[in-house]
């Protein structure tokens, strides 16, 4: 029996010897948890993992990962794990970012990934402020936000990133958040299913720079009516299933369920309409649920794949032949 | 029955409006010339704007050639004759042509809307402008109309064959057979174009045999050349084709992240013709996408490169400073061309050089290269390989527009003398640590993710030497830093080459001004001057007998196209005090500015 195939991976085993040096209490060591946990239950080869990140609190994620990992330049992680993907299609290559790095210094790389849709992983965490640069707003910061560099407020309309990525016309955005475990390994895993550039915003928490950033929708008393969890064919309920979203005309709007209306009156996610996915992405709090889960997912082919197949293809056309190409079409023989 | 007469060297202009067609012109004369067998250079010569005003002294596009029937370095000083298309383009190198020089204008322009465009207020054919010069006007126009009457060609697109009207005069006037034009156009165009063009261009060539205008034409009889195949080429065409075969005798695929820019691009467009060579072209969305890319095709065990001018490097500088961090072999090439900011995007410039040195944030060394003509952007490709992979570092190769545009006739080498340099990725786990060195080159191992065992992480925070972790310590750190700078000192360079004399005055060179150099020193030994040539190919680290050789001389002159850049790192090395000789117009030097600095610096006997 070969051995390669009776190998299986535990979660230990994608832990790295290196000591973690997030803050305590912060929301990255339960991504990192989640994260670990879907890699065994993937069953990746901890050899064939390669782990991107650009520079903030949430890049350091790839030193925690005992896998290939390369911890990259603020902003340029997608545009280092494009080369890597398409020159190693093999890899199962996977981007920690933050909202600064993806968003502010990365928004050019972050949009092009997204159209060109190379098979990555992108995992956002959205904390809603510069950790690392000890608390400048981010371009997820609310509007009047007061921070260091804010005293007077916050003066920049935010980036919604799911609507930024599906405006760049990303095949998959997901959301969800560090402490919701089960979904957010459900997500997870949807995006390493998904071939094409998969965007995974994750609500994070600052404890130090932003603390209960997201409280208002994920504290227990109130997150069911805060927070609606999509699947793919059900309808959009929530508040255990005494609310749901309802279209009037092409606008989504909160209804209560009972009195005539139904969930069967409500609007069906399907992950796979670019419209509802413009509607899905528009809805946030406090006059929707925050959808999270698996917004949208369209595959499309993938950028490493078609390079390939150009070379593949360049190939085929033609034998290569170095002499012949350095000939060049015109020689003359000295003699 | 006509006279010809035999010349051992030739220096013509193609000058127009840039939508004329004097690049095409220029390159078909160019091809036709190398198959004939002379040596040859030439220099295109166009705005940055793709279609300045027609007529205006903004939009004139040049393409000079020289060749002759011995070797040649350079496009000439000044030349023989002169095809101009309109006023405006009389206007900007009639003073460059020599004293008696044949000029040939196309006679519908010179009416006076068009002198105006050209900022003249009287007709330069007439008001003395031309005096001393032998005067041809040919009406192109109506001759090349008449060429192509009944094609049912427009206008416009009539118009456009008197490009290759003035070519066919051109091959008359210098013995040169129209086939391989005709051949190309075959090739090229579909009728009616294709008709059109090549009866325009036979309607040139007898125009000239019949009209009484001509009164002799010129053969330059080919060269005696080193035996073997040769073929025109380009110096992005060699840095490409260097390229291509670097990564077959590494025995890696190549991935080129790149973003288009003037005049680098072409080595873009090249690569990407080539996928059946394992070649990856990656057009990035900006400069640092495409260097970041590269940087992570190399993580994953690819040849990564990048291509750029000047303003691509600057923005590029972070992420070279994550390639030295990381240790990754990475081949950046920087066709330098006029700064700063966005300068003179299609002149040519040699400035990016301590950019290239120094431009980096903390103590950032990575080699540096530069090619000395278009062929030998080919060989310096293929060495900026072996050195980025023997010794784990991002190497830059400074080429620049000069030669990019420039061709030359080239000896295609047999690839089987090439010598192969394969890369071997580390595959043991036992004992690994992914910065433990190789004693002889301080390199650290390469391995391809994928590989079981040896998972390991990198990045730009600085490493504690063996492991790679993560390392703040301050002793580590210095550690750290001169262990880079020592990995890169340590490159092997071959020893610096000196031509000609052994004392008195030492000319040192670099890139592009080989040719300009190499003609005024050897000129110069012929006048009985003591001068010698050196030509700086490895620029970082210098080669190891630099210093002893400059203090061989009693003088040092540095022509450079900057204000003066070599001449501080010479300095800087040597401690020698070197006289800079800068030139920074955009220009290349004319054989005769450094001939002339060569006079003005010689060392007297009597001293």
């Amino acid at each position: 029996m070969n051995a390669e195939t009776t190998r299986t991976f535990a979660k230990k085993d994608y832990m790295s010897d290196q000591i973690i040096r997030w803050c305590p209490g912060c929301g990255d060591y339960a991504i990192l948890s989640q994260a670990q946990t879907v890699f065994a239950e993937l069953q990746i080869p901890r050899e064939k993992l390669a782990v991107v990140s650009g520079i903030g609190c949430s890049s350091r994620f790839p030193y925690y990962i005992n896998s290939y990992g390369f911890h990259s330049i603020h902003g340029r992680a997608f545009a280092v794990a494009t080369g890597l993907k398409v020159s190693r299609p093999d890899l199962s290559v996977w981007v920690a970012t933050g909202d600064g790095d993806a968003l502010s210094i990365g928004g050019n790389h972050f949009i092009h990934v997204c159209r060109r849709n190379v098979d990555l992983q992108i995992l956002m965490f959205n904390n809603r402020i510069y950790g690392l640069t000890k608390g400048q707003y981010s371009p997820t910061s609310e509007f009047g936000k007061k921070t260091k560099s804010t005293p007077m407020g916050s003066i920049d309309h935010p980036f919604q990133p799911g609507a930024l990525a599906l405006g760049a016309d990303a095949s998959f955005v997901g959301r969800t958040v560090d402490i919701f475990t089960k979904d957010q390994r459900d997500v997870l895993k949807a995006a390493h299913e998904h071939k094409g550039t998969s965007f995974v915003e994750i609500y994070q928490n600052c404890n130090i720079f932003n603390d209960g950033a997201w409280d208002a929708l994920t504290e227990k008393a109130v997150r069911d009516e805060r927070v609606m969890m999509l699947e793919h064919g059900k309808p959009m309920t929530f508040a255990g299933g005494t609310c749901g979203i309802k279209l009037n005309g092409i606008r989504p709007e909160v209804v209560q369920l009972g009195n005539g209306l139904s969930a069967s009156d409500c609007l069906v996610h399907d992950e796979r309409d670019p419209f509802l996915a413009a509607i899905i992405m528009r809805m946030d709090f406090p006059a929707f649920p925050v959808p999270m889960g698996v917004l949208y997912r369209n595959p499309r082919p993938t950028y490493e794949v078609l390079a390939n197949e150009q070379i593949a293809q360049a190939k085929a056309e033609r034998t290569p032949n170095l002499q012949k190409l350095l000939s060049g079409g015109d020689t003359w023989t000295v003699k | 029955m006509k006279s010809v007469q035999a010349l051992d060297h030739v220096v013509i202009r193609f000058a127009g409006d840039s939508g004329d067609g004097m690049q095409v012109v220029g390159s078909q004369f160019t091809n036709t010339t190398a198959l004939h067998g002379n040596d040859l250079a030439t220099f295109p010569d166009y705005p940055a704007e793709i279609r300045a005003p027609a007529g205006t002294l903004a939009g004139v596009s040049g393409f000079q050639l020289h060749f002759a029937s011995h070797d040649i370095f350079t496009p000439g000083d000044a030349p023989e004759a002169l095809i101009a298309f309109n006023p405006a383009a009389l206007k900007a190198n009639i003073s460059d042509l020599k004293r008696g020089g044949l000029v040939i204008v196309n006679q519908e322009k010179f009416v006076p809307r068009e002198w105006e465009r050209a900022g003249l207020t009287a007709n330069p054919l007439e008001d003395g402008t031309l005096e001393g010069y032998q005067v041809i006007p040919v009406d192109m126009a109506r001759l090349s109309k008449e060429a192509v009457e009944g094609l049912g060609l427009g206008t416009k697109e009539t118009d456009r064959t008197k490009n290759f009207f003035a070519l066919g005069i051109a091959y008359w006037l210098y013995s040169r057979p129209l086939g391989p034009t005709e051949l190309w156009i075959n090739t090229k165009f579909k009728d009616p174009y294709r008709e059109a063009n090549l009866r325009a261009l036979r309607a040139g060539h007898a125009y000239a045999e019949n009209v009484e205008l001509f009164t002799s034409r010129y053969e330059v009889a080919p060269m005696r050349q080193t035996p073997g195949v040769y073929r025109n080429i380009m110096g992005n065409q060699a840095t490409a084709l260097g390229l291509v075969t670097a990564a077959q005798k590494a025995g890696l695929p190549l991935f080129l992240g790149s973003y288009p820019i003037t005049p680098a691009s072409d080595i873009l467009h090249y690569l990407s013709g080539m996928k059946a060579y394992d070649i990856h072209t990656f057009q990035a969305e900006d400069e640092i996408a495409a260097i970041c890319s590269a940087v992570g095709a190399a993580f994953g065990g690819a040849l990564g490169l990048t291509t750029t001018s000047g303003p691509g490097m600057a923005l590029k500088t972070e992420a070279m400073g994550l390639a030295i961090m990381t240790e990754l072999p990475l081949i950046i090439i920087d066709v330098q061309r006029g700064g700063p900011s966005t300068g003179l995007p299609t002149k040519t410039e040699q400035s990016d050089l301590l950019q290239a040195v120094y431009g980096r944030n903390g103590e950032a060394p990575l080699a540096v290269l530069a090619a000395a003509t278009p062929g030998d952007c080919f060989y310096m490709a293929i060495e900026a390989a072996r050195i980025a992979t023997q010794y784990m570092t991002p190497v830059i190769l400074l080429t620049d527009g000069y030669l990019a545009n420039g061709s030359e006739p080239w000896l295609v080498p047999d690839v089987e003398q090439i010598p192969a340099f394969p890369v071997t990725f580390r595959t043991d786990p036992d004992g690994f640590k992914p910065y433990a060195r190789n004693p002889d080159t301080l390199a650290r191992p390469w391995v391809k993710p994928g590989t079981p065992g040896l998972e390991h992480r990198i990045g730009g925070i600085e490493k504690q030497d063996g492991t790679g972790n993560v390392n703040y310590e301050a002793l580590n750190h210095e550690h750290m830093v001169k262990t880079r700078a020592a990995k890169v000192a340590g490159i092997k360079v071959p020893d610096l080459e000196v031509h000609g004399d052994d004392s008195g005055l030492l000319v040192v060179a670099w890139g592009s001004t080989f040719g300009a150099v190499r003609v005024a020193v050897d000129q110069a030994r012929r006048e009985g001057i003591k001068v010698a040539h050196a030509h700086v190919r490895n620029i970082w680290p210098l080669p190891g007998n630099l210093e002893a050789a400059l203090r061989r001389f009693d003088r040092v002159l540095v022509p450079e196209m900057n204000n003066g850049q070599l001449v501080k790192l010479l300095r800087d090395r040597s401690l020698v005090d070197c006289i800079s000789l800068p030139k920074v117009q955009g220009q290349a030097f004319k054989v005769s500015e450094v001939l002339a600095a060569i006079r003005h610096h010689q060392v007297s006997e009597a001293k």
